[in-house]
């Protein structure tokens, strides 16, 4: 009898909870998104344009890089997931847009023409497949730029690079004074990918990646490919990375730190390296002693000089199954991008990929090399998006372990494109 | 008797929570694996029948033959490595005398830490750049001293054999430990009075009486070594290049990284089946199921 004198309170309570929690979603009618993303200085941004919207309760959950992208693809694929996800474009969505679980937004962008033309198209194509888009932008351009140490190459008597065998002069000079010439965090293998991005597009220029993309027949045995790796092995035997760059992991915190000391003299790295550098390095930024410049010209390559890769950005995408499509597409017409939205971000200096914001940049804080970098976008011929995040995910990591072996010389540029043209 | 003795254990009864445990989170599961072995499966689509494509793939894929045969070797170099190590410390600390016990209190403690602390911990310790091994041999001017042990592939994999054991030979030294201390000291007394020194006491009374904790130990190095996978994935995440990427990594680097979790699923098959096989042929080879009590009156 004890048991059920105790236990009774305990229900009555658990009922009057449920009634309660019930009547309190009815009451409130406005309809309920959750938002799923990852770890990011841009959090800050992405909770305030949820705070701020009132038309809908949007609920953000962040999660770590790394796990995200296993537990994205779990919850896609049980449709256990949330309305709103974060992703990178490229093969990583197309994956999902291919078993159905992402809503199409072309009827929605084409209804609105000034919402498409807000953002830099070379961008948006990241996130479309077939002229379908599946992808709004939500942070700033990532282009890949050669930053340098203004001081140990005045040290060294050295200009900053513009041609292979300026590169190859100052490679050596540099080397010959003890210095190592460019910072690369080989263990984590995609820095190694952007040599590999921009000595191709040098070479063969952007058709080389393109048709790779596509998935044309013995696209990897491109010549342009053959060569531009016998051009990075070339550097690998000139001493350009130094001897430690395969068990060095990339973390801005080292690498802004190596560049600030001068240990290193050059990077080549995502523009977030400016801000790594203005964390870890900020006497190098004060002295004005941080140097960067676009990719330098192969000659008689076919690629442009302003060609460009990096990420393009990343996306919010809306899952298939979210109960109220128009509720989702409402919030992100709205929120994403809108002015508050730009100028959180280019306060962290991110490069928000919209048009029209080139004064706006130029009030704002690293002005010099947030216009820069706007101009660079701006005016490239071509952006290449990053290859892992175009590539579907088992080409990918087949490309970047072949890589990691291209750089320690276990295998020829040869081998390299034998053994790519092998995958599926 | 015999029968009787049998009819008077524990009911078989008692077996069936653990059992239907082991049913539904073990061996339900693995019977999904090998059906999806069978299938194109990215974690996301509905899988589709790949026939015998994953399997095909399992016998021509060079990375794969690599790294069966890296975990083989860190399988053989481990137990080389652990065993003669663990049997010393373990018969060392098993003497009562009190530095001794202080000692293997000491021994002790990377045991207790988890895996993932020990990798992030070595990581730092190695990091070529910042690491305190990097910063020593600049600060003694030992210019000559290689610092770079994660990122040169022919050292890596011996690295990674080495942190393995720095992690499991407290354990191992623990099994011995107990193991010497059950041999009874009036052996060793008898011995003394017949003129044996402390290096024949050990060979010849020591070795033989420890031989059940021998086989168990060399059993949970030789099963256990097909499963490493969370050092050594932090730490080197498989590279460089293919130098540590063991047969587990291979199936977690095809199944979520590459997105294709058929062929993992293979792999994984491949992985259970030979630590079954390698459990059993090292029962009867060692003959563990007849094991017999080594000890006096027992």
């Amino acid at each position: 009898m004890q048991r059920h004198t105790l236990l009774r309170p305990a229900f009555v309570a658990i009922v009057a909870l449920a009634a309660l929690a019930s009547t309190g979603s009815a009451a409130s009618k406005k309809t309920s998104l959750q938002l799923w993303t990852i770890q990011r200085t841009e959090n800050t941004v992405e909770k305030n344009a949820a705070k701020t919207y009132k038309a809908a309760n949007v609920h953000v959950q962040i999660f770590a890089n790394d796990p995200y992208k296993q537990k994205i693809k779990v919850s896609l694929g049980s449709g256990k997931g949330p309305d709103l996800f974060m992703n990178w474009g490229g093969g990583g969505l197309r994956q999902y847009v291919n078993a159905k679980k992402v809503l199409d937004l072309t009827p929605y962008l084409k209804a609105d023409k000034a919402w498409k033309n807000k953002f830099f198209n070379n961008v948006l194509q990241t996130a479309a497949f077939n002229g379908k888009y599946y992808g709004i932008p939500n942070v700033g351009m990532q282009p890949v730029l050669l930053f340098y140490n203004k001081a140990v190459f005045r040290a060294n008597g050295l200009s900053a690079p513009q041609s292979w065998s300026d590169l190859i002069n100052v490679v050596t000079k540099l080397k010959s004074a003890g210095i190592t010439p460019f910072i690369l965090g080989g263990q984590s293998k995609w820095p190694d990918l952007m040599w590999e991005e921009y000595l191709v597009d040098r070479v063969g220029g952007p058709k080389v990646f393109n048709d790779i993309a596509a998935g044309k027949k013995n696209a990897w045995l491109n010549p342009a490919v053959i060569k531009a790796n016998t051009l990075i092995q070339q550097l690998v035997d000139a001493g350009a990375f130094g001897s430690n760059f395969s068990s060095t992991t990339y973390d801005g915190t080292v690498t802004a730190t190596l560049l600030g000391t001068g240990k290193g003299a050059m990077e080549l790295m995502g523009n977030w390296e400016y801000g790594a550098v203005l964390q870890n390095a900020p006497d190098l930024l004060k002295a004005n002693d941080l140097g960067w410049i676009r990719f330098p010209s192969v000659s008689s390559g076919k690629g442009d000089i302003k060609d460009i890769a990096g990420n393009t950005s990343n996306f919010y995408s809306i899952a298939k199954k979210t109960k109220d499509p128009a509720a989702a597409v409402a919030f992100l017409k709205k929120q994403i991008m809108n002015k508050a939205y730009v100028k959180g971000l280019i306060k962290l200096g991110n490069i928000p990929p919209v048009r029209g914001i080139a004064a706006q940049l130029k009030t704002g804080a690293n002005a010099s090399f947030t216009t820069w970098c706007y101009k660079l976008v701006q005016n490239a011929p071509h952006y290449q998006h990053s290859w892992d995040q175009v590539l579907s995910p088992d080409a990918a990591t087949a490309l970047l372990t072949n890589l990691d072996q291209l750089f320690l010389k276990q295998i020829t540029p040869e081998q390299f494109s034998a053994n790519m043209n092998k995958v599926k | 008797m015999r029968a009787d003795n049998k009819k008077k254990g524990a009911s078989p009864l008692l077996a069936l929570p653990a059992l239907s445990l082991f049913a539904v989170f073990a061996l339900l599961p693995m019977l999904g694996v090998i059906v999806l072995s069978f299938t194109y499966y990215d974690g996301i689509s509905a899988p589709r029948s790949a026939g015998l494509a994953n399997w095909s793939r399992f016998l021509h894929d060079s990375t794969t033959h690599h790294a069966i045969w890296l975990s083989l070797e860190i399988m053989v170099l481990s137990w080389l490595f652990q065993t003669p190590l663990a049997l010393l410390l373990g018969v060392f600390v098993s003497g009562r005398q009190r530095y001794r016990a202080v000692l293997a209190a000491a021994y002790f403690v990377p045991l207790l830490f988890s895996a993932a602390a020990i990798a992030i911990t070595w990581k730092n310790l190695l990091d070529p750049n910042f690491g305190l091994l990097a910063n020593l041999t600049h600060r003694l001017h030992a210019g000559w001293f290689p610092t770079d042990w994660l990122g040169n592939p022919g050292l890596a994999l011996y690295m990674m054999i080495f942190l393995i054991a720095w992690q499991f030979i407290p354990f191992h030294m623990l099994l011995y430990q107990a193991g010497a201390r059950q041999i009874p000291l009036s052996i060793y007394e008898a011995a003394e009075i017949d003129g044996a020194g402390r290096v024949r006491q050990f060979l010849h009374i020591t070795l033989p009486l420890l031989k059940n904790t021998i086989v168990t130990s060399s059993m949970l190095i030789i099963v256990g070594s097909l499963t490493y996978f969370d050092l050594i994935f932090i730490v080197t995440g498989g590279g460089p290049g293919f130098a540590t990427r063991i047969l587990p990594l291979d199936m977690y680097i095809n199944g979520f990284q590459g997105s294709d979790m058929g062929y993992a699923s293979a792999i994984s098959v491949v992985l259970v089946a030979a630590a079954l096989g390698l459990s059993m042929l090292l029962i009867r080879v060692t003959g563990f199921g007849r094991f017999r009590s080594a000890h006096e009156g027992a």
